[in-house]
């Protein structure tokens, strides 16, 4: 029997990803270790491999598919012995969503009764061509066997079957939530009954839609955090601009994942700033020392060349490590106190940007910071970075001083504590001793997850950052 | 490099060389290091060879009781040395099969002992345990000893017999289940010590063949993990065999004879007797095999006796991984096996699951046979649940009364208010291969619903299953 390729998890919150890009046409031989497709994911590109051999048979999610989720049917293989024109792919309904017309695109009334919902986008009126899903290898059932009426908890979204075991179902309904609006973690995206416990207990689930005579709204569920004001959708905005007047840009991966992070973070994080000048003189010099005192690699070029921002990234974490309290993140119920200081540096890249995480930054020579930033950031550019280069961090450094800002309030990157914004080094005149003095100075801004992170510690906090750079030779011992 | 590998696994048995397999599958260079015998305790001195010389004792059985079925049999008998051996000849076979098995799939298989230096490095020397006799020979082709580099090493070293204080097996007059495996003559009389799934095998095998047994077992009940209302059905079968049982009871004192051992019993109640037998057998649990890996150097965490893993089979330590009976109970060949796959695909980053522990079945081959899976009724209740219990007796089949095999019961216990199957327990004729149909049920969380929806195919054993559902929401049909 043909082997299902399925969409793959590329990391433990992947819900969706891009499918960007088939390496492998139709028709080809697949080894185990093969690299078969590319998936564009929240933020990176990353390669699918495949696991068992044989031969391409079917793409079924064509090249350049957005949000497909996980655990849908992506490829079929066929197997040892197997004709690969034989194989093919299944109805529609389980896998790809089918260009059908769907019946949500004219919104009926709903049903006068509790009759069961029309299985509106399986094909040809059979009405279980879609449990073809997980069965490939069988031809879709007659229509003898129709799908059993739809009680309360059975899966409400519009004719897609929802795969869920029968005892998720039966807490599904007996709590009234709809087992449809809940994500699956079995095999298969199958919901399974941890999942209705834990959108039960996280209220994470809608109420099963009333099929009232009315077609009135279905009471809206008491949401378990405040409701947000939504905001305007496409067509309110667009309607406020002269046709013609604009292109249209769709949103990747990145683009989302930053609106949706960043939202959240401003909406539920209770931000404050703090801000300080340090002086940056003897930092300036060491510097200038250490990277004078450079070797020569093969080409005849320095070995290292430190940039401001490397002994910004390792103040930070020495900071860290001395105000250990302010050394954390938010977990909703507790606050994950971390040891060691793991410090994201944000990285614009086109399109977006990354922040790579620089891992027990206070235990690395700056040499070694320099270096890991300079290959995190050139593999964020063309966005090969694992997951696990860009997530955790307890805070960041965002530096904007190299266009010249003076100074700014960097929005926090959830679940991270802190984050530093950090503005232009420049030539100040101050007062020294009761005289002007000219002196080379940055404006630095803390900005603060409340929560964790209180007025007074994220001064101190500060107060030592400002010490490290001021007195540079403290990071170097 | 020869020596570098991506994963190393520690111990050969069901949990080690499974892992290796499935590791070779996905494309890991793959080694396994085994000191004694491929397939482990389960294959070489466990599982299989206990299930060959209960074979044996089945047989035996039904030749004496040939009359029942219409037959006549005369001089039955029996050659303990010839049973033995049959024993020994099931386990070489599946042996040699491990070993055709990692070699079709390319894996190196280095024999000697292991100890983890530090992270990705394993250093090999030859084996120091003297190996149990008889002993399968060494495989073909493997690797010697010497300094070995792996990514990944999976501790799979397994568990060894438990030995109590001033009663430690001696091999000769006090054994352990090794020397009970290979009786080199049928005893007169046997104390058996501890009533788990091992010692009541060898209980029950024993006893078919004619010997004398007495049980003692600490716990009020024996099969302490099984359900009470199936355990004490059990025993009234094994002591309408003849078998003496003695429970809540504690042996506290051994005193060896030429052939002969006379323990002390503490009854629970402030009595003590002494029996006599020829030999005693020492099955008071196993425990894991944790020393002389450097595991406490490298400071991989370890609670009672066992190493801690996060349920993908990682350790605390980076690069160190631990599955089956050394990384904690229940301590069970099958548990071993998916542990191993479950670890082996999570190094490869796949999607995986944590295994569910309650869902684990457990299996008994004595005579009559025990298989269980899920909560006991008193676990249950004590987990707050309002719980239904079906029953169904073996009585009440057809297949059952066709085969002689009239004594069993298949009981289980549903949550009241969702329908989920939370435990099922079975005595009687052939149910360790009935068990599998719940297990599939509680992993593919069927409710009473779908079990009775079900169709079971007449006549079969398998009925029982159907009707004892069908008897915890009062629609039984065959009592």
């Amino acid at each position: 029997m043909p082997i299902n390729i399925l969409m793959p998890a590329l990391s433990p919150t992947m819900e969706k990803g891009n499918l960007a890009k088939w390496l492998k046409k139709e028709g080809d031989t697949v080894k185990s270790g093969d690299v078969i497709a590319e998936i564009e994911t929240d933020k990176a590109t990353m390669e699918v491999e495949a696991v068992d051999e044989g031969i391409l048979a079917k793409i079924v999610v064509p090249e350049g598919t957005a949000d497909v989720p996980v655990n849908e049917l992506i490829a079929l293989i066929a197997g040892e012995g197997e004709d690969p024109k034989s194989v093919s792919a299944p109805a529609a309904g389980g896998g790809a969503p089918p260009p059908a017309p769907k019946a949500e695109a004219a919104p009926a009334p709903a049903a006068p009764t509790a009759a069961p919902q029309p299985q509106a986008n399986t094909v040809q009126g059979d009405p279980n061509a879609h449990m073809s899903y997980a069965r490939v290898d069988q031809a879709p059932q007659g229509p003898a066997q129709a799908a059993k009426p739809n009680g309360a908890g059975q899966p409400q979204t519009g004719g897609t079957r929802i795969f869920a075991s029968p005892l998720a179902k039966r807490i599904a309904r007996e709590a009234g939530i709809d087992i449809g609006s809940i994500q699956g973690s079995g095999p298969h995206g199958r919901v399974v009954e941890k999942d209705v416990r834990a959108a039960l207990q996280g209220g994470g689930a809608k109420p099963a839609p009333a099929l009232a005579a009315t077609g009135a709204p279905a009471p809206a569920a008491k949401p378990a955090a405040p409701q947000l004001a939504p905001s305007m959708g496409a067509d309110q905005v667009k309607a406020m601009f002269e046709a013609g007047s604009y292109e249209e840009v769709p949103l990747d991966g990145m683009r989302k994942t930053i609106a949706k992070r960043l939202v959240e973070s401003k909406q539920t994080v209770p931000h404050f700033y703090l801000s300080l000048d340090c002086e940056l003189d003897a930092l300036m010099a060491l510097r200038e020392q250490i990277n004078a005192a450079a070797g020569k690699d093969k080409d005849g070029k320095p070995a290292y060349k430190l940039s401001v921002n490397d002994f910004v990234i390792k103040a930070l974490a020495i900071a860290l490590q001395r105000v250990p309290a302010a050394n954390a993140v938010w977990a909703e119920d507790r606050i994950l106190k971390m040891k060691h200081s793991d410090v994201g540096v944000a990285v614009a890249i086109e399109g977006g940007l990354f922040t790579p995480v620089v891992r027990k930054a206070e235990q690395k020579t700056l040499t070694a910071i320099s270096a890991e930033v300079k290959d995190m950031a050139g593999r964020a550019r063309t966005r090969r970075l694992k997951p696990e280069e860009y997530q955790g961090g307890s805070t960041a450094v965002s530096n904007l001083g190299m266009f010249g800002i003076k100074n700014f309030q960097a929005v926090i990157n959830p679940p991270q504590g802190t984050i530093l914004a950090v503005g232009a080094g420049e030539q100040r005149v101050v007062v020294k001793n009761g005289a002007p003095a000219v002196i080379q100075a940055m404006t630095v801004t803390l900005s603060c997850d409340h929560r964790v992170v209180d007025g007074a510690l994220g001064a101190e906090l500060l107060a030592a950052f400002k010490q490290l750079i001021e007195s540079p030779m403290g990071m170097l011992v | 490099m020869a020596n570098q590998y991506d994963i190393i696994v520690i111990g050969g048995g069901p949990g080690g060389y499974v892992a290796a397999i499935r590791a070779a599958q996905l494309g890991f260079k793959t080694a396994v290091v085994e000191r004694e015998h491929l397939g482990g305790i389960c294959l070489n001195w466990g599982c299989i060879p206990t299930k060959a010389l209960l074979r044996s004792a089945e047989i035996f059985h039904y030749m004496e009781h040939a009359k029942d079925y219409g037959l006549s049999a005369q001089g039955i008998g029996f050659d303990a040395a010839a049973i033995v051996q049959r024993s020994r000849g099931v386990s070489g076979r599946l042996n040699g099969g491990v070993g055709m098995l990692l070699k079709k799939n390319k894996v190196d298989v280095i024999w000697g002992e292991a100890a983890i230096a530090k992270p990705g490095e394993v250093v090999v020397t030859a084996p120091k345990k003297p190996a149990m006799q008889p002993q399968n020979p060494v495989p073909k082709g493997v690797l010697e000893p010497g300094t070995y580099q792996a990514k990944n090493i999976i501790v799979a070293t397994g568990a060894r017999p438990r030995a109590l204080p001033g009663i430690e097996p001696d091999g000769k007059l006090i054994w352990t289940y090794f020397e009970a495996m290979v009786p080199p003559a049928m005893p007169k009389s046997l104390i058996v010590m501890g009533s788990g799934a091992i010692g009541i095998e060898f209980a029950s095998f024993y006893r078919t063949m004619g010997v004398e047994v007495t049980v003692v077992e600490v716990m009020p009940q024996i099969l302490p993990v099984e359900d009470a209302e199936i355990a004490s059905l059990a025993r009234k079968r094994f002591e309408k065999q003849g078998m003496k049982i003695l429970s809540g009871a504690k042996v506290t004192k051994v005193e060896k004879g030429a052939n002969s051992i006379t323990a002390t019993i503490d009854d629970g109640k402030g009595g003590t007797q002494t029996i006599t037998a020829e030999r005693m057998i020492s099955a008071v649990g196993v425990v894991g095999n944790i020393e002389n890996l450097g595991l406490e150097k490298l400071g991989v965490k370890i609670e009672r006796g066992v190493v801690v893993t996060d349920g993908l089979g990682r350790t605390n330590v980076p690069g160190i991984y631990a599955i089956g009976d050394v990384a904690g109970p229940p301590m069970l060949a099958h548990k071993a096996e998916h542990e191993g796959v479950i670890c082996v695909e999570t190094i490869k980053g796949l999607h995986t699951h944590a295994m569910d522990k309650a869902k684990i079945p457990g299996c008994t081959y004595c005579n009559p046979q025990i298989a269980s899976v899920g909560l006991t009724e008193a676990k249950a209740k004590e987990q707050g649940y309002d719980i239904r219990v079906g029953r169904f007796p073996f009585i009440g089949n057809g297949k059952a009364i066709a085969l002689g095999e009239p004594d069993g019961l298949v009981k289980t216990i549903f949550d009241k208010k969702t329908g989920q199957l939370l435990g099922a327990h079975m005595v009687g004729a052939e149910v360790t291969e009935l068990i599998q149909g719940y297990v599939i049920a509680m992993n593919l969380e069927t409710t009473e619903e779908d079990l009775i929806h079900a169709v079971f195919p007449h006549p079969t054993l398998s009925e029982t299953m159907h009707e004892s559902v069908m008897d915890a929401y009062g629609r039984v049909i065959h009592i």
